[in-house]
């Protein structure tokens, strides 16, 4: 079978069409979680089969796609997946965050600051942030219809008195303009606070759950948290061992099996743009050499 | 000797709920028919009857858990009298968590076993927008010891507890927030005898010193004669009896109730 | 401040094929502030029916049984809850409290539902309680524990914590030793004279001839047909 067997961007157009209606209204609610009808991918679940759909439909034959996985550009779910544009859509790809005008990612924002007219789209894997303590998705639905958000606070209340502190680092709750509280998919809560304002569109979308939900450009979006225990967008105390930034979420990185580890940026385009500029970490090697 | 667990707010005029005409249908089978009475500020009013009487039905239709067919529930909210059947359920809601309580026969349907101790008394209060964990925390360890559970239980889950705790557990998580109008359903059932005692006590302290009004619903004469004021008795979906709880004991006037209280062996 | 005109009573077993048991007709009988009624007439002739009328757990079939200005035998269930917080007080023969309460809390209730508070409460009921002799070390046990001449003395310190203005009192000293029965005399008396109206039953003779100021025979409100 060719590539030129599959339609454009793989999936059909009315089903772009419809997915397109759910991103729409997703950005006319901003927060509130549309269903929609999710097709088989040729990707398992849980391999961003939502995202994957999200970014079908926004494709133009002029765009320019970027795929991270976990913020780097070379992880076998990031190639995959920007292969299979490629392949299917013929559309450039980058792995420059500033040159890209759709990027897909898997569990980070890039550091990078967004723009107008990028689009940034999320996978998503459990869009429904009060699952965990309300399995009935019939309740779930009520309490976001009538704003009963207390459960949410009971989350970060046992956190606290388990743990001393609020342990939830990732897919960690938000509010959006004061009204849906919403999952941010997995991304570390370091990101949080790049979720509000930001001058991109936000699209979330997760295949299995069949839900799409949306933030607009400059969304005012606030991470739930206690007046004594105010949300704090944790990393881990080091700076980049190749880039020396010190303000990027890092990854640790196990060396040898002596206990040897590096911190190194996880957004792997920030560090090599640094890298490029001549920051150089304790660890790092100047760009040049390794090209 | 009957007694009485009045508050000074019982001498208002005003009922705090008045209940009128109300019904409950399941196709042709009757749930609860033209149920009609005023609940006054303090008072405790005892619903009787056997398995399949419509006590359960009525309890889920005032409290909102069921829409009933017919009739109206009104409540006396702090704007003025609502009628809580025609209310918007959001408004119905938010009265359920805060003006309202629902203790629950089995305390697992009316606690989050997954959560601790403190995190199930603080729902409510997070639920009205509480946002500081050291009051919360506080209030959590005041509620624990009002229903007499040790404050180091706190971070434990319910399900650590026993029967009669998780069922103390579940009152404080109701009436931390100062409810008015709390309902009951079976609140002493599947518990053993002593630790029914102590509950009951429990309950008939928190109901004079909050003035707390109640409606519970029990087939146990015994609870009723003990905790409630008033008494209604209920046989196939219908009101054949209510007055005052020693009198209706004491004197039954209709053929089933008289039938109820000589079935027991002593009340 | 208790009147009863023209009352009837019957009972109607539905479960022994309807049978109607007339038990009382045209009971008439009044007690005026700080005067003592006794209730005379034998076993079953309707004393403790009578009494029960008044505190309205019995229902009245016609008539009138005024306390103070309520008419108990019209009245809602709560202008009698109201009555018998403030007005009517009672001391039945038996002591009917929720298990594992402490004796003193028990005394206490009427003053606490009154919402007097607590430590005044408790100290009016230690008072009772040390009076009665009922010995300190048991207050704090539930009086279900108690021997019946215990919990008769318990239930009389409940009955008198708060000054009603009206006192029914069923046998109150029955089971009670000279002491103690002499102590509930006093109390009973003392009642009287600060003004309240008090209907009893008295089966010992010197105690009624003691604080009765008139005696009543049932016997004579018993329905002229008999069943």
């Amino acid at each position: 079978m060719t590539d030129q067997a599959y339609n454009f961007a793989y999936l059909d157009e009315q089903t772009k069409r419809m997915i397109r209606r759910a991103i729409l209204k997703g950005i006319a609610v901003p927060g509130y979680q549309v269903p929609f009808a999710s097709r088989e991918m040729p990707m398992p679940y849980g391999w961003g089969t939502g995202g994957v759909q999200v970014t079908a439909a926004c494709l133009t034959p002029e765009d320019t796609l970027k795929v991270i996985d976990q913020g780097a550009d070379d992880t076998t779910n990031a190639v995959s997946i920007r292969k299979f544009f490629q392949r299917t859509a013929g559309v450039a790809v980058t792995e420059a965050t500033a040159e890209a005008s759709i990027i897909q990612t898997r569990h980070r924002i890039p550091e990078a600051t967004l723009t107008e007219g990028q689009i940034l789209v999320y996978q998503v894997p459990i869009p429904e942030p009060l699952r965990f303590l309300e399995p009935r998705e019939t309740e779930t639905r009520k309490m976001h219809e009538l704003e009963e958000y207390g459960l949410m606070h009971v989350k970060l209340y046992e956190d606290i008195a388990r743990h001393g502190t609020i342990a939830t680092a990732y897919a960690y709750p938000v509010k959006v303009e004061g009204r849906y509280v919403m999952d941010p998919s997995p991304i570390p809560k370091f990101d949080n606070p790049k979720l509000s304002n930001s001058a991109a569109i936000q699209l979330f979308g997760a295949g299995r759950e069949q839900r799409i939900y949306a933030l607009p450009p400059y969304t005012h979006v606030v991470s739930l948290d206690f007046d004594d225990h105010p949300f704090v967008p944790s990393k881990a105390p080091h700076d980049c061992d190749l880039c020396a930034a010190s303000d990027s979420y890092l990854d640790e990185v196990i060396t040898d099996d002596q206990g040897g580890r590096m911190f190194v940026c996880s957004d792997t385009d920030f560090c090599r743009t640094r890298r490029e500029a001549g920051h150089l970490g304790p660890l790092g090697v100047p760009m040049q050499e390794t090209v | 000797m009957g007694m009485l667990n009045l508050n000074l707010t019982a001498e208002t005029d005003q009922p705090l709920l008045s209940v009128q005409g109300l019904t409950k249908r399941y196709g042709a089978r009757i749930g609860c028919a033209d149920v009609s009475f005023d609940l006054f500020p303090g008072e405790v009013l005892g619903i009787v009857g056997e398995s399949g009487s419509g006590k359960s039905t009525l309890l889920s239709c005032l409290a909102g858990h069921m829409p009933p067919d017919q009739g109206s529930v009104i409540f006396q909210t702090a704007q003025g009298p609502r009628d809580t059947v025609t209310m918007a359920e959001a408004d119905r809601r938010r009265m359920a968590r805060t003006d309202w309580a629902f203790v629950h026969q089995n305390p697992r349907d009316g606690l989050r076993m997954g959560v601790s101790a403190g995190g199930n008394v603080g729902e409510r209060l997070m639920a009205i927008g509480a946002r500081h964990y050291g009051d919360i925390r506080d209030k959590a360890i005041d509620w624990l010891g009002r229903v007499e559970i040790a404050a180091d239980r706190i971070d434990d889950r319910p399900r650590a507890f026993s029967g009669g705790m998780q069922q103390r557990l579940q009152i404080a998580r109701n009436l931390v927030t100062g409810p008015r109008l709390v309902f009951m359903d079976e609140p002493t059932g599947g518990l053993d005898v002593s630790v029914q005692a102590r509950l009951l006590d429990l309950l008939r302290g928190l109901v004079r010193d909050m003035g707390l009004s109640a409606i519970i619903v029990t087939h146990d004469l015994a609870v009723v004669r003990l905790l409630a004021d008033r008494l209604m008795v209920m046989k196939s979906g219908h009101v054949v009896e209510q007055g005052l709880t020693d009198q209706v004991l004491d004197d039954p006037q209709h053929a089933y109730t008289q039938l109820l209280v000589s079935s027991v062996l002593q009340v | 401040m208790i009147e009863i005109r023209d009352l009837a009573k019957s009972f109607t077993l539905h479960n022994q094929g309807a049978a109607v048991l007339p038990v009382m007709a045209n009971a008439n009988l009044h007690v005026r502030p700080g005067e003592c009624v006794g209730l005379i007439g034998a076993s079953g002739a309707g004393k403790s029916t009578l009494m029960r009328m008044v505190w309205g757990n019995y229902l009245a079939a016609s008539g009138m049984i005024r306390v103070g200005t309520l008419d108990v035998a019209q009245a809602a269930p709560r202008q009698i809850i109201q009555l018998r917080r403030k007005t009517l007080g009672y001391v039945s023969q038996f002591l009917r409290v929720v298990p594992r309460v402490p004796t003193i809390e028990v005394v206490a209730e009427p003053l606490l539902n009154l919402g007097v508070p607590a430590d005044q409460a408790r100290d009016r009921a230690a008072s009772l309680l040390t009076r009665l002799n009922i010995p300190e070390r048991l207050w704090n046990l539930s009086p279900t524990t108690f021997s019946g001449g215990e919990q008769q003395r318990v239930n009389i310190a409940r009955g008198f914590a708060y000054p009603y203005p009206a006192l029914l009192l069923d046998e109150p000293t029955a089971s009670l030793d000279a002491v103690n029965g002499a102590v509930v005399l006093d109390l009973i008396a003392e009642a009287k004279a600060r003004g309240a109206a008090i209907l009893g039953i008295f089966h010992d003779e010197a105690a009624r001839a003691q604080v009765c100021d008139r005696v009543v025979d049932v016997r004579d409100f018993t329905p002229k047909v008999a069943a």
